[in-house]
C-alpha cells in the first residue's frame, strides 16, 4: 500500500472523526441539559406562576415566562410576515428581480441576518426611548420583529425564486395582472417553504434573550396587554441561573428543557408540514 | 380591468415600501446608534475609546480595549476549534458519505442553528465549564472553568452550522467534471478533493468563514455565561475575558441612569455592528462572485 492511499485512509478517518464530533456535541448538548432539567420538570412548573418565594425555592412555575415567549414569538412573527412576504414577492423577475435595487436589497438583508440580536436589542431600546414606550411586550415584539424579518425574507426569497417561470406565464397569458398572478399562483406554490420561512423565523424569535434583555422588563404576572412588561423563557433560564439557590438553577435547568422541546417541536413540525404540502405544488 | 390595473398598482407601491425599509433597516440601526454614541465621542477621542485600557465609568474613563480583545480572544479560539471540524465535516458531506449519513446529518446540524443561544451557555456551564477548569492543571494552571477557553468551545458549536451549511453547498458547486478529470489522470480520491476541489471552492469556503467568524463575534448570552466577565484583557486561554456584547448586556441598566455610561455602551454596540456589517459585505461579494464564476462557466 502506497503513501497515497495511507493519506486517502488518514484524512478519512479525520473526517469521519470531525463529523463525529460535530453531531457528537449536538446529542451531547442534548443529553446533559435533559438529564439536569428533567428531574425538575413537573406539571407546575408549566401550569403554575411564581408564587411568593419563588426565587427562593418556593411554590411555583414559570406559565408566565412560556406565555410571554408565545405572546412575544407568535406577535413578532405575524408582524415579520406582513413585511417580509411583499418584500420577497417584490424580488421576483416579475417586479425588480435583476435589477441592482434587488441586489442590494439582498446584501442588505444578508448584512441584517448577520448583525448580533445584542445590537438589534440596543437598536429596539433606542426606538423605545424615541417613542416613550416602557419595557414591555409591545417593546419586545418590535425588536423580535426586525430580528425575524431578514430570516424571513431570504428564507421566503429562496422559494419564491424556485417558483417556474412558465407558470406565471400562464397565467400572464389569460390576462392576469401580476398582482393576481402573484396571489394567486405563486402565494399557492411557495406554501410549503413559507411554512418553513415562518417557523424557522418563530423559532429563532422565541430562542433570542440578548434583544429582548432590555426590552420586554421580566414580570411573575401574565401579560394583558401591549404595554404591560412580559417574562419570557430565555431570560427565565437566564435569571434562575443568576441566583444562588439550587433549587432554583434546578429550575432554570427544566425551563431550558422547555424551550428545547419547543424548538425541537417546531422544526419538527415544519418538516412534517412541508411534506403534506408538497403534494399540492407544480413542478 | 381599471380597477384591476389600480390594485396591481397600489399593491406594487406597498410592496417597494416595505423593500425599502428591508434595504434600509441596517443603514437606520447604524444611523439610530451613531446619534446615541455621538456624546461620547465628542467627549474622548475614538483612539481612547477603541485603546484605552482603563474602564472607569464613574470617573468617565470609558477605554473599551479590554473588552475588544475579550471578544477577539473568544473569537479566535472559537474559529480555531471550528475551521478545521468544520472544513474536514463539509467535505466529508459533501464528497464522502453516503446519502443515508447525509439524511441524518445534514438535518442534525440544522437543529443545531436553532438552538437558543442560552440553551448552549447552559451547556457550556454545566460540561465545558467543569472540563476546562479540570484540564487546566495539566499545564500548571488554576482556573475555575470560566474562561476564554469554555467560551471559546461553546462558540465553536454555534459557528459549525453556519461555516458547514456554506461551505458544503459551495463545495457541492464545483463542477463534476473537475474531478473527474482530476480521478483520471491517477489521483485518489482525497488528492482530487484537496488539489481540485477545495481549489475551486476556496473563495467560498473563505466567505464561510468570514460568516462564521460575524456570527461569532456578535454572540451575546452563551458567552456572557461562560466566560468569567473580568474587565482585563486576557493573556491566555484559560484567563476570563470580558466581551463587548456582554458589557452591554451586563450594564444596560446603566443606560437609563447615567447619560455618559449609556453613550459608551450604544458606542460599543456600534463597534459590533461596524465589524459585523465590514465581514458580512465583504464574505457576501465574494459569495457572489462565486455563484456568478459558476453558473456561467
Amino acid at each position: 500500500m502506497d503513501k497515497r492511499m495511507l493519506e486517502e485512509k488518514f484524512f478519512q478517518v479525520l473526517m469521519m472523526a470531525s463529523t463525529f464530533i460535530v453531531v457528537g456535541s449536538l446529542f451531547a448538548l442534548f443529553l446533559v441539559v435533559v438529564l439536569k432539567g428533567a428531574p425538575a420538570l413537573s406539571l407546575s412548573m408549566i401550569t403554575q406562576t411564581p408564587k411568593g418565594g419563588y426565587y427562593l425555592g418556593k411554590e411555583g412555575g414559570v406559565l408566565n415566562a412560556i406565555v410571554g415567549s408565545l405572546c412575544l414569538g407568535i406577535g413578532a412573527t405575524v408582524l415579520a410576515l406582513i413585511i417580509a412576504l411583499p418584500v420577497a414577492l417584490f424580488l421576483q423577475k416579475d417586479y425588480i428581480g435583476g435589477s441592482r435595487f434587488a441586489t442590494v436589497t439582498r446584501l442588505s438583508l444578508d448584512v441584517l441576518w448577520g448583525v448580533p440580536s445584542i445590537v438589534y436589542g440596543a437598536f429596539g431600546f433606542i426606538i423605545m426611548v424615541y417613542l416613550g414606550i416602557r419595557a414591555s411586550l409591545l417593546g419586545g415584539i418590535i425588536v423580535l420583529t426586525l430580528l425575524e424579518l431578514p430570516i424571513m425574507v431570504r428564507a421566503l426569497d429562496e422559494v419564491v425564486r424556485r417558483v417556474p417561470q412558465e407558470l406565471k406565464d400562464e397565467s400572464y397569458a389569460m390576462g392576469a395582472t401580476r398582482l393576481e398572478t402573484t396571489i394567486k399562483i405563486v402565494c399557492r406554490q411557495i406554501l410549503p417553504g413559507a411554512v418553513t420561512a415562518v417557523l424557522l423565523a418563530f423559532g429563532r424569535g422565541i430562542g433570542d434573550a440578548a434583544s429582548i434583555l432590555f426590552t420586554t422588563g421580566y414580570t411573575d404576572r401574565l401579560p394583558h396587554s401591549l404595554l404591560d412588561p412580559v417574562a419570557s423563557l430565555p431570560l427565565a433560564v437566564f435569571f434562575q441561573l443568576g441566583t444562588p439557590f439550587p433549587e432554583v438553577q434546578q429550575r432554570a435547568y427544566a425551563s431550558a428543557v422547555i424551550l428545547l422541546v419547543i424548538v425541537l417541536l417546531l422544526s419538527i413540525i415544519s418538516r412534517l408540514l412541508v411534506r403534506k404540502f408538497t403534494k399540492y405544488v407544480i413542478r | 380591468m381599471r380597477l384591476r390595473r389600480l390594485k396591481d398598482l397600489l399593491a406594487s407601491r406597498l410592496m417597494l415600501s416595505a423593500t425599502v425599509f428591508s434595504a434600509l433597516l441596517v443603514v437606520l440601526i447604524a444611523i439610530g446608534l451613531f446619534l446615541k454614541a455621538k456624546p461620547i465621542l465628542s467627549i474622548q477621542p475614538l483612539s481612547t475609546l477603541l485603546f484605552s485600557s482603563s474602564w472607569h465609568p464613574l470617573n468617565g474613563e470609558f477605554g473599551l480595549f479590554p473588552f475588544i480583545m475579550g471578544t477577539l480572544w473568544v473569537t479566535v479560539v472559537a474559529m480555531i476549534i471550528a475551521i478545521p471540524l468544520c472544513l474536514l465535516t463539509s467535505i466529508y458531506l459533501a464528497e464522502y458519505a453516503p446519502n443515508r449519513v447525509r439524511g441524518v446529518v445534514k438535518p442534525t446540524i440544522d437543529l443545531l442553528a436553532g438552538i437558543p443561544s442560552v440553551v448552549y451557555g447552559l451547556f457550556g456551564l454545566l460540561l465545558i465549564v467543569p472540563l476546562t477548569k479540570s484540564i487546566a492543571p495539566i499545564f500548571g494552571i488554576t482556573t475555575n472553568g470560566y474562561n476564554v477557553l469554555s467560551g471559546g468551545i461553546v462558540l465553536a458549536m454555534m459557528v459549525f452550522p453556519v461555516i458547514i451549511s456554506i461551505s458544503e453547498e459551495i463545495i457541492e458547486t464545483v463542477p463534476y467534471g473537475m474531478r473527474e478529470a482530476s480521478l483520471a489522470l491517477g489521483a485518489t480520491k482525497w488528492q482530487a478533493t484537496k488539489l481540485v476541489v477545495t481549489r475551486g471552492a476556496l473563495p467560498g469556503i473563505i466567505a464561510a468563514i468570514i460568516l462564521g467568524f460575524a456570527r461569532a463575534f456578535g454572540e451575546t448570552m452563551a458567552v456572557l455565561m461562560v466566560v468569567g466577565n473580568v474587565a482585563k484583557a486576557p493573556s491566555s486561554v484559560f484567563d476570563p475575558a470580558y466581551p463587548l456584547p456582554a458589557l452591554i448586556a451586563n450594564n444596560y441598566g446603566e443606560m437609563m441612569s447615567v447619560p455618559q455610561y449609556g453613550s459608551a455602551l450604544l458606542f460599543a454596540a456600534l463597534v459590533l455592528l461596524v465589524v459585523v456589517f465590514l465581514f458580512s459585505v465583504g464574505a457576501r461579494l465574494i459569495l457572489v462572485r462565486v455563484e456568478k464564476r459558476y453558473q456561467v462557466g
